[in-house]
Formats: C-alpha cells, sequence, structure tokens
C-alpha cells in the first residue's frame, strides 16, 4: 500500500541526514510502526508521506501512485493526520471540528452531520452529548478520541499518527490504544504509526520499523524482533527483559495442555491471560503448574516448561517466517 | 539645521523641563500605583476597581483633560502633573499587579516555608522577580508622560512643546522641527534604554 | 455653575459645535479605516515571514513611542495645515497598535492547530480564513480599540494645525480663559471617547469565539 524507496533528507545544519536512503513497503491493512531514539528520523519520514516536509531523494508511492505527482492539499485530504498535541481548532465545536475535512471535499451538510455522528459513535463518544461541546471542554484522552474520530471523517484508506497517546496518562493510553487496535479491526485502513516507546510499538505494530540516525536497522513483526534483533543496538533498544516480552505477546491459550492434570490447589489464570502473567503467578506463588480458568471442558495447564518451549518454538518460527 | 545649533540652549533649556516634569509625574505615578498594584496583586476586587477607575482615565483625550483640570488647577506645571499621573496609573498599576501575580506560586510557597514574613517575601521575591514586567510598565508611561508633556506646553507648562507651538504660530518651520523631533528623539531614547533595563532584568531572573 | 454655562454656550452655536464634531468623527473614523486597511494587511502578511516581522514591529515599536503632537507637528511644514494633512498625521499615529496587535494575534495561534489543519489538506488561505482570522480577531480588535482612542484623543490636538475638530472649542477656550467654551469642547469629546472604548470592547467580546475564553 504504501512504498518508500530510497528517502533521504537533509536538514540545513547537521551534517548527518535525517532520513538516509530509507527503503520500506507497508502492506495494506498493517499498522507500520516507526520507533527509535530522538532523532533517528521517524517523525521525518511519516511527514514525507504526506508531504508536510518534502523528500531530498527518494520516492514515496501511497497505492502505487507516486506522492510527488499529487497536489499535496488533495493527498493531505486522503489521508488521515492525527498528531500528539491534537491540535483541535479552539473555536470550532466538536462536531465543526470532526467534520472538517468532509467540508473541505464538499460533502453537503447532513452527510457530514450523519459521518460525525457516526465517528463520534465509534470513538465511544456519545454524540448528543459532545458534538455542540468545544474542545477546552474535554479531557487529554476524549479530545484525542476527536482527533481520531477527525482523521477518519473522510474515510482515507491510510492514517499517519505521531505519537498520538504519547500526552496521556498510562491508563488512558493504554485505554485508547485498545479502543484504536479496535477500530482498525473494524475499519481495515493501512496505519504509519510513529512512537519512542518500545512496549506501544510491541502492542500496537503488525510490523515494527527501528530506525537509528535516519537509518533502517530492521523492520520486522514484533516477535521475530524480539526473538532475533539484528544487532547490539536493537538488543539494547528493545530491553533485556526481551525474553519477558515475548512472553506477553502469546496467549496462555496457545500454548496450554491438556494431557497434564493438574494439582487440586494449582494456581489459576485468567482466560485471557498471556504467557507473562502465567509465569509471574508460577513464580508467586512458587509452583510449577497453573491452570486456566475454564468452564465445562478438560483443564488447561500451563507448566514452566511449556513456558519455556513456548520460547524456544517461537524463536524457530521466526526464523523460518522470515521478515 | 542651522537654527537648531544656533539656538541650542533655547532647545536645552526646553529639554530640561520637559525632563523634569516627566520624572516628577513618573515618580508620583510610581508612587501611588505601586501600593494599589501590590494590592491588585492580592484581590480580584481591587484589580477590577483600579483598572475600572485608571482605565477611565486613561481613555479620556489628552487635552481635554489638560483642559477639564483648569477650572480645577488653573493652568502650569501642576495642572500638567495631575493629567500625567491620571493617565499613568493604569498602564502601572496594571503591570505591578500582573508582574506580582506572575511569580512563581512554588517559588511563594517555598519562601513561606522557609518561614519569609509579608513583607520579606514582598520586598525580596516577589518585588524583584516581578520587576522586568514593572519596568515594561515604567517604558510605557514614561512614553505617555513624554507625550503628554509636549501639548502640556499650551497650557503654559513649559517642555519642548513652548518650541512647537511657537514654531506654529510664527510659521517658523525649524522651530517646529526641533521642539518635535527633540521630543521623539527623547521618547525613542528613554523607550530604549528602559527596553534594555527590562531585558537586563528578565535575563538576571531567568538565571 | 460652569456646566451651565458651557450647555448655554453650546446651545448658542449649534452649527459651530455640529460641524466640528462632525468633523472630529470623520477625522477618526477616517484614519482609522486608513490605518486598518493599511496595518492589518501589512500585519497578515508579515506574520508568516520573520523577517518582515521582525522589521515590522521594530518599526511599530518607535512609531507607538513618538508623541503624538509631534507628529502632528511634523506633517505641518512638509503637508501644510488642514484636514488632509490632520488625516495623514493621524492614520500614521493609528498604524502602530493595530500592526502589532495583529502581529502578535497572528503569531499566538498554537502551532500544533496550524500544523493539524496543514495535515488535514486546508489549503494556505483556507488556514488564514478559517483558523488563523477567526482565532487572531480578539486581539486584533483590542488593537483597534488602543488605536480609535488614540485617534480620536490625537483629533483634537488636529486643531493646532488647522484640522477643525472638537479641540477647536478647547484651545479657544484655553486662549481666551473662557471655561464654557472649554468645556463645550472637553465634555463632549471626552464622551465620544468613552463611548467609542466601550464600542470597541463590546465588538471585541462579540468577535471572540465561543469556544475560547
Amino acid at each position: 500500500m504504501i512504498q518508500i524507496e530510497h528517502l533521504t533528507k537533509r536538514f540545513a545544519g547537521p551534517s548527518a541526514p535525517a532520513v538516509d536512503d530509507l527503503t520500506l513497503a507497508v502492506g495494506e491493512r498493517e499498522i507500520c510502526v516507526l520507533i527509535g531514539p530522538s532523532g533517528c528520523g521517524k517523525t521525518t519520514t511519516m511527514r514525507m508521506i504526506n508531504r508536510m516536509i518534502e523528500p531530498d531523494a527518494g520516492r514515496i508511492r501511497i497505492a502505487g501512485r507516486d506522492v510527488t505527482g499529487i497536489d499535496p492539499v488533495t493527498l493531505r485530504r486522503s489521508v488521515g493526520y492525527v498528531i500528539q498535541q491534537v491540535g483541535l481548532f479552539p473555536h470550532m465545536t466538536i462536531a465543526e471540528n470532526v467534520a472538517t475535512v468532509p467540508h473541505l471535499l464538499g460533502w453537503d451538510a447532513a452527510r457530514a452531520a450523519r459521518r460525525v455522528d457516526e465517528l463520534l459513535a465509534r470513538v465511544d463518544m456519545d454524540p448528543a452529548r459532545y458534538r455542540d461541546r468545544y474542545p477546552r471542554e474535554l479531557s487529554g484522552g476524549q479530545k484525542q478520541r476527536v482527533g481520531v474520530a477527525r482523521a477518519l471523517a473522510a474515510d482515507p484508506p491510510v492514517m499517519l499518527m505521531d505519537e498520538p497517546f504519547g500526552a496521556l496518562d498510562p491508563i488512558t493510553r493504554a485505554a485508547l490504544q485498545d479502543e484504536f487496535l479496535r477500530i482498525l479491526n473494524d475499519l481495515g485502513k493501512t496505519i504509519v504509526f510513529v512512537t519512542h516507546d518500545i512496549d506501544e510499538a510491541l502492542k500496537m505494530g503488525s510490523r515494527i520499523a527501528i530506525l537509528r540516525a535516519g537509518r533502517l536497522v530492521q523492520y520486522d513483526r514484533p516477535e521475530a524482533i524480539l526473538a532475533h534483533p539484528a544487532d547490539a543496538f536493537v538488543e539494547s533498544f528493545v530491553g533485556s527483559d526481551r525474553a519477558l516480552k515475548r512472553l506477553a505477546l502469546m496467549t496462555a491459550i496457545d500454548h496450554a495442555t491438556s494431557t497434564l492434570i493438574p494439582p487440586a490447589d494449582a494456581p489459576r489464570l485468567d482466560r485471557g491471560a498471556n504467557l507473562r502473567d502465567a509465569l509471574s503467578t508460577l513464580l508467586q506463588a512458587g509452583r510449577d503448574a497453573a491452570v486456566i480458568e475454564q468452564d465445562g471442558t478438560s483443564p488447561r495447564v500451563i507448566t514452566l516448561a511449556t513456558i519455556r518451549e513456548a520460547l524456544a518454538d517461537g524463536a524457530r518460527a521466526e526464523t523460518q517466517l522470515g521478515p | 539645521m542651522s537654527w537648531f545649533l544656533r539656538n541650542i540652549d533655547l532647545v536645552a533649556v526646553a529639554l530640561g523641563q520637559h525632563v523634569a516634569i516627566a520624572l516628577t509625574a513618573l515618580a508620583i505615578a510610581f508612587a501611588i500605583a505601586l501600593p494599589v498594584g501590590i494590592a491588585a496583586a492580592r484581590s480580584e476586587r481591587v484589580y477590577g476597581v483600579a483598572m475600572g477607575i485608571a482605565g477611565l482615565l486613561y481613555t479620556i483625550p489628552t487635552l481635554a483633560f489638560l483642559a477639564l483640570l483648569i477650572p480645577l488647577v488653573g493652568l502650569g506645571r501642576t495642572n500638567a502633573i495631575v493629567a500625567m499621573v491620571a493617565f499613568s496609573l493604569v498602564v502601572l498599576i496594571r503591570n505591578v499587579a500582573t508582574g506580582i501575580r506572575g511569580v512563581s506560586p512554588d517559588v511563594v510557597d517555598a519562601a513561606r516555608g522557609m518561614g519569609m514574613s509579608a513583607r520579606q517575601l514582598l520586598l525580596r521575591i516577589e518585588l524583584p522577580l516581578a520587576a522586568p514586567v514593572i519596568v515594561a510598565g515604567l517604558r510605557v508611561a514614561a512614553v505617555t508622560v513624554i507625550s503628554v508633556t509636549v501639548v502640556a506646553a499650551y497650557i503654559n507648562a513649559g517642555g519642548l512643546g513652548t518650541l512647537i507651538f511657537n514654531g506654529i504660530s510664527n510659521d517658523h518651520a525649524p522651530k517646529i522641527w526641533s521642539g518635535a523631533l527633540t521630543a521623539c528623539a527623547l521618547a525613542v531614547a528613554v523607550d530604549g534604554m528602559l527596553a534594555l533595563v527590562e531585558r537586563r532584568l528578565a535575563r538576571a531572573r531567568l538565571g | 455653575m460652569m456646566l451651565v454655562d458651557a450647555w448655554h454656550y453650546l446651545t448658542a452655536h449649534p452649527a459651530q459645535f455640529g460641524a466640528a464634531l462632525a468633523v472630529h468623527v470623520a477625522l477618526s473614523a477616517a484614519a482609522l479605516v486608513i490605518a486598518t486597511a493599511i496595518a492589518i494587511p501589512a500585519g497578515i502578511y508579515a506574520a508568516h515571514r520573520s523577517g518582515v516581522a521582525f522589521a515590522a514591529i521594530n518599526a511599530a515599536n518607535i512609531g507607538r513611542t513618538l508623541p503624538s503632537l509631534a507628529v502632528l507637528a511634523l506633517v505641518m511644514p512638509l503637508l501644510g495645515t488642514g484636514f488632509a494633512p490632520s488625516l495623514f498625521a493621524l492614520s500614521l499615529l493609528a498604524l502602530p497598535p493595530i500592526l502589532l496587535n495583529t502581529l502578535a494575534g497572528m503569531r499566538s495561534i498554537d502551532a500544533d492547530i496550524v500544523d493539524a489543519a496543514r495535515g488535514m489538506g486546508m489549503t494556505p488561505r483556507g488556514i488564514l480564513r478559517r483558523i488563523e482570522w477567526p482565532l487572531a480577531l480578539p486581539v486584533i480588535f483590542a488593537g483597534l480599540r488602543t488605536a480609535a482612542i488614540q485617534v480620536i484623543s490625537g483629533a483634537v490636538l488636529a486643531a493646532f494645525i488647522g484640522g477643525g475638530g472638537l479641540g477647536d472649542f478647547i484651545t479657544a477656550g484655553i486662549a481666551m480663559m473662557a471655561v464654557p467654551q472649554l468645556l463645550v469642547g472637553a465634555i463632549p469629546v471626552t464622551m465620544l471617547a468613552l463611548g467609542a472604548d466601550y464600542a470597541f470592547g463590546a465588538l471585541q467580546r462579540r468577535v471572540t469565539p465561543r469556544g475560547l475564553g
């Protein structure tokens, strides 16, 4: 869906390019997370996709079309754009904010109003309550929900998101991440998502592009990056607890056995638990086996051994799958 | 011009009168505005009333104000000074109040926590930290006062305006030039100087 | 009582007063309109060009400090006396506050808002019209308010260079030490200034968008 080829950008002043010969491709309905340390070029790259910054060399294609061949204003109206500080227009109501791109595209008022209500409902904000309010009356989390709704208004196939949840407290951030993943699942958009938070990247990304000093270091699925970091930089970037992070990506149900008979007083795990939760429970209880809560069918058991196997199998699978 | 150079003593006298009146007015205005501004910083009510009255006074056209004072205080320097003080109050009070209110609450909290009395807090913390904003107010007031003094020559207050009025009634352009340009130069110079002071103070506070 | 005498003087010279009032209002309004027509577009132009803005701010700051009477007087040897030279001088005096406030208003807009608007595909003209102008308007109006007061006050001084207006009554009253005559000029012009201040204040509140302050 999005092809970035040999993209380069130099800013006046610094001798090294901000983005250096970057090549990567984002498939349809994928969430590509751009992550890296400060100054790695992730935001610059994202902003070149909708030509908020113009590249010095290289090419970007969306759905096969070279973006430099499209009038920037037209291009931006067909790409959703969400920034960290949201940038809601303070002098317009929530409804007017959300309807901005539809208005620019000339939709009639009735159609725009319907769309506004539909989107507000989708981001879990009661349209009747919020449509006529003003941004200053909203909390940070609510503002960003409106920001997302506004970006979705004209139903663009591609969305750019620059640390959209970065200014929110951890609880609100987690809630919005979950909601956004759910919305995306329903809508099937192609997303380029910039973050500096590795946990957010692992949670949100179908594939993660790790950037450093303007260069692409590794571009792969979260599990693959954790299992086989490309070099020492990636290894330290993802954190020394990467085995645990890998476990967090695996659900307990998928790796449980039903062939073992658990002791009667085995600790219990939630149905939705992941393997990291399982490991934590086992260590906490000082036991070797835990049971996943289930009604009816034969009990599913997780042991320390199954956890270790899951890690090993996963690493092997990632090697075979390739990036 | 040659007239200017030949009569530089005349201009100097006028300039001296001008500066004297202006300084006197500024000093009196500041002496009033400082306590009122401090009170206004603490109380929304005082701020409202002070701004209301001072704002009203500021809106009255200069010559009209001077004229309205004539039945009360006659002509001359006193009249001019009363008018100038009245005009300067709004800016000075507002800037004193805003400057003090602008002091970080954390700093005030720390000072109180260390056992500073209200007076020490004001003198050692609040006023020094508010100084850049207060000087900004003084800057505007100074320029206002210089401008009013030019007009006040018409009611016998002296100053550079006398040259201008003389020049106008005698159709003597060099006098007009000398008076007007010197007044402009004075205003720009004073504004520039106080701007420097303001900037120096601001930088010192940011440390 | 002086006020009664002033009233008598006024009713004895209605045509003269009417003419002075008309000239005063015309001078003030025209100067304000001219200054606005120059300063607002200039301010908008300069707002996005930091070099121009820097020059404009510095020039306007100097302009702001110049004593009004000095400016009016300087115009006389160059352009003579009368309505037109007075209008010229008053327009000059009104420029700085409007220009400075236009610049301040435009530049005070949160950069994130403009970034979001641009990223969503608004044209630069669209951004100016729908985002920057409504958000800058309250500050611009504050500048207009300041300029209006300054111009009304300056128009009084225009009497010295033959501009007419209510200042004529004041200067004549002072010259002849005739208080009633003086009041016929001073009181109405004060009311005019206070009225204009109130009107612009109300207008300023009107143009403040609902979502702000």
